[in-house]
């Protein structure tokens, strides 16, 4: 019954190679961020078979729910006519081509020499432990023996925001905004004047 | 590992059905729906004009901040998964630490709070 | 799975990082509490700030490795790291008076220094793959926002974002290094992967890693063939921004590459040593001629700057102790004259902006002499004169290549080193012999001061801070080996 687990694995990663290749090849860039998702969704699958669970359910919510979002925005955004873009391809082709080989050599050398040196999995500093789940698993060591990287990318994610907001945050000027404060605090003398007009002669 | 995917089981055949139902939603019109179009039927409506313009106008870079800001966020709430989860082997130390995690981002929402980027204009 | 952190006073060698850590967050606290926009203020509190770090770093050293062996504090980090303060410190100083004309004029500018010095610190004394790479990733991420920083103009949105999209390439890449020594070797931590290379073969995915690796930390030191984004974000960025990333963060991923090759892969030496030789020479060959044909002063720079980590690295290309000791002073030095040389780009100002072309610096004597003679002696060094500063450092690495028999090195290291004197000589005369073009606005006292500070330094380097420096750097270069 090891076929079944094998089907999966082939199902899902056929399934993001071939998503992989419309994210490059489709013609709309929309299109291509929808493929992203597809590709996203399969690779969660494929760490859920490798018993990834957190991984797993962490790229649906943050890539999928998220980041995938702000890739439609940033296509959105851009003016860009992307068939223009798209006509140098052929010239770049060779070159990509020739790039991607090389890599795909790479893997499977590497694949290759890991079969021979398998030993390497169990001198790990915090050996695979298969009788918890693996959300735990995180939980037990990222807090208190990996604080320090914890903590790192707590900083991360703060110039991230910081980041964010210098470079894109433009107020317009002249918006009137809501300050509770000074609404509510208003008093009815600062806002209304009372003048006796005479009858017959107006202001 | 076969052990695994019986667990997955009952979300297989969840994907699966909801599947079958959106398919099967979507085949149904083209096969039982009447339809007999004509010029009118078929263009575009816009409040009763015609289009003006294409619909495929640029985005504004503020729905960019909001989105990476909810990134952000997404990620701060992803960390705090694990550490619900192991909330009582972490002890003290880990309780502090993902305070003072917690206590920077603090920091960064009242600096997007100050700065004004949660609201729109 | 517990923490080795058992008490407040057992982070001890971790205080300098809290520190900027926690002064970032009051600075910035204070920058959206604070009606008034005081960004000056903001950024000399940061120098401040920085002053207070460098000084535990200097007179309180606590030695160490915490954080389960994430994080060590030794010599050669506590060395890096006084240079990585005193870069970003002075580079803090350089913006004050320019600030506005830059639109540095915010408060989330000197935040974003700071964070991005704690990143460069944690660089600096990263023990672990995992926290190098944070550590590289808080810098850089920092380092893209400064670039971009002045969003009106169009070069430095540019900069910005070649600066990005090729770092996070070379991120891409140093992960993917990472992640294959992690697979062959089962760890993670640097003193702990050099082990297990000693105990079996090494095996061909190991050494793909390592190029990885090394390819990506080369991208940050901006070493040829990796260099492609150095000219354009150097002149595109604002110019106290670019004064801070020639400076600081060349320093940090110099030391980061040094601890890496020397600590994890030291069983391989051959292997990496073949990598950082070809990396010297294509850097210093490739920067002497291309440097040739630039008109901006800000490329020139990047360009010279690419040259130097060249020169640097024929230090480490040997391998020894003396080889690190070199890159060490090399390093020190090299901040040194980049900082004064910032100091002058920025001093050269006029009514209608800044100059940034050599041909508009004609008849700069005349009008400015101070600051010609600095720009002069600075040359001088770049050039590596004695008795200036420059020689000293190129003296340090040539001899460290020749100890390590690496003559040919050697042979083209000096022959660079005479090519690219056209360049910087061409500059000279261009400053004293070519009649004037342009009235100069006044120099800021800040500059002056900092343009002071570094020519003395490297005028009086022989008799001043050789010595200690000489010293301080072969103590750090001794702890790694």
């Amino acid at each position: 019954m090891m076929t079944l687990p094998l089907f999966f694995f082939y199902l899902f990663s056929i399934i993001a190679v071939a998503s992989a290749l419309m994210v490059i090849v489709a013609r709309n860039p929309v299109h291509s961020v929808l493929y992203l998702i597809v590709v996203f969704v399969n690779s969660a699958g494929l760490f859920m078979l490798a018993g990834a669970e957190f991984l797993a359910l962490i790229l649906i919510v943050v890539y999928v729910g998220a980041v995938a979002v702000l890739f439609l925005f940033v296509v959105m955004m851009l003016e860009v006519d992307f068939g223009q873009m798209r006509r140098g391809i052929l010239q770049y082709m060779p070159i990509g081509v020739v790039i991607g080989a090389i890599l795909l050599l790479e893997l499977l050398l590497v694949a290759g020499s890991f079969v021979i040196t398998p030993e390497v999995m169990s001198s790990s500093v915090i050996p695979i432990d298969n009788t918890m789940e693996n959300t735990r698993a995180i939980g037990l060591v990222l807090y208190t023996r990996y604080v320090y990287l914890f903590q790192a990318a707590g900083a991360v994610l703060l110039v991230a925001m910081i980041g964010a907001i210098v470079l894109t945050l433009r107020h317009k000027p002249n918006i009137k905004r809501q300050d509770v404060v000074r609404q509510t605090s208003r008093k009815r003398h600062e806002a209304v004047e009372i003048k006796s007009v005479k009858s017959g002669e107006g202001l | 590992m076969n052990d695994l995917l019986s667990n997955y089981l009952p979300i297989v055949i969840f994907i699966g059905l909801s599947a079958l139902i959106g398919v099967a939603l979507l085949v149904a019109p083209f096969l039982i729906a009447v339809k007999r179009p004509d010029p009118e039927k078929v263009s575009a409506y816009e409040c009763g004009f015609d289009a003006f313009d294409d619909a495929r106008m640029k985005f504004d870079v503020r729905f960019y901040l909001v989105s990476i800001l909810f990134i952000i966020f997404d990620l701060e709430v992803a960390f705090l998964f694990p550490w619900a989860v192991a909330f009582g082997d972490v002890g003290w130390f880990g309780f502090w630490s993902m305070m003072i995690f917690l206590g920077v981002l603090t920091v960064g929402f009242l600096y997007e709070w100050r700065k004004g980027a949660l609201e729109w204009d | 799975m517990n923490s080795d952190i058992t008490s407040f006073a057992s982070l001890a060698p971790a205080f300098p990082e809290m520190l900027v850590a926690a002064g970032a967050i009051v600075l910035l606290l204070f920058g959206i509490f604070t009606k008034k926009e005081r960004a000056n203020g903001v950024a000399m509190a940061a120098v401040v700030l920085l002053v207070a770090t460098a000084g535990i770093v200097i007179f309180h050293p606590a030695q160490g490795v915490i954080f389960n062996g994430g994080f060590i504090a030794d010599e050669f980090a506590r060395f890096m790291k006084v240079l990585v303060i005193g870069g970003a410190a002075f580079a803090l100083i350089l913006s004050l008076p320019s600030s506005r004309q830059h639109q540095l004029d915010k408060f989330e500018y000197s935040v974003l220094v700071l964070l991005a010095t704690l990143g460069m610190m944690m660089m600096v004394s990263a023990n672990d793959l995992m926290s190098l790479y944070l550590g590289l990733e808080l810098q850089s991420l920092a380092a893209y926002v400064l670039a971009a920083m002045k969003r009106d103009s169009a070069r430095a949105t540019e900069a910005g974002l070649k600066y990005f999209v090729l770092g996070a390439l070379s991120s891409g890449m140093l992960l993917y290094g990472a992640s294959l020594i992690y697979g062959f070797t089962g760890h993670t931590q640097l003193d702990l992967i050099v082990d297990q290379i000693v105990m079996g073969e090494r095996s061909i995915g190991l050494i793909f890693g390592m190029v990885f690796l090394l390819a990506g930390i080369a991208f940050k030191i901006s070493a040829v063939p990796f260099h492609m984004w150095t000219p354009d974000v150097y002149e595109g960025a604002p110019t106290p921004v670019t004064a801070f990333l020639a400076s600081a963060p060349k320093v940090a991923a110099m030391a980061l590459l040094v601890r890496v090759v020397t600590v994890s892969f030291a069983p391989i030496t051959s292997d990496w040593q073949q990598i950082v030789i070809f990396l010297s020479i294509a850097s210093m060959v490739l920067a002497a001629f291309a440097a040739i044909g630039q008109k901006s002063l800000k490329r020139l720079v990047a360009y010279s700057s690419i040259g130097h980590v060249g020169f640097a690295l024929v230090g480490l290309s040997s391998g020894t102790a003396v080889g690190v000791e070199g890159v060490a002073i090399y390093m020190a030095i090299y901040v040194t004259m980049t900082i004064g040389l910032f100091a002058c780009i920025l001093a050269l100002r006029t009514q209608n902006g800044a100059v940034e072309d050599i041909a508009e610096l004609a008849g700069l004597a005349q009008r400015r002499p101070f600051v010609a003679a600095m720009i002069a002696v600075l040359m001088f060094s770049l050039i590596g004169l004695p008795p200036l500063a420059g020689f000293f450092a190129k003296w340090h690495v040539f001899l460290a290549a020749i100890e390590a028999r690496l003559f040919v090195l050697a042979v083209i290291g000096v022959l660079a080193s005479a090519i690219s004197a056209f360049y910087y000589l061409r500059i000279v005369k261009t400053m004293y012999f070519d009649e004037p073009v342009l009235e100069y606005a006044a120099v800021p006292r800040e500059l002056t001061a900092v343009m002071g500070v570094t020519g003395f330094l490297v005028i009086t380097y022989f008799v001043t801070v050789g010595g200690p420096l000489a010293a301080a750097a072969r103590v750090a270069s001794g702890s790694l080996f």
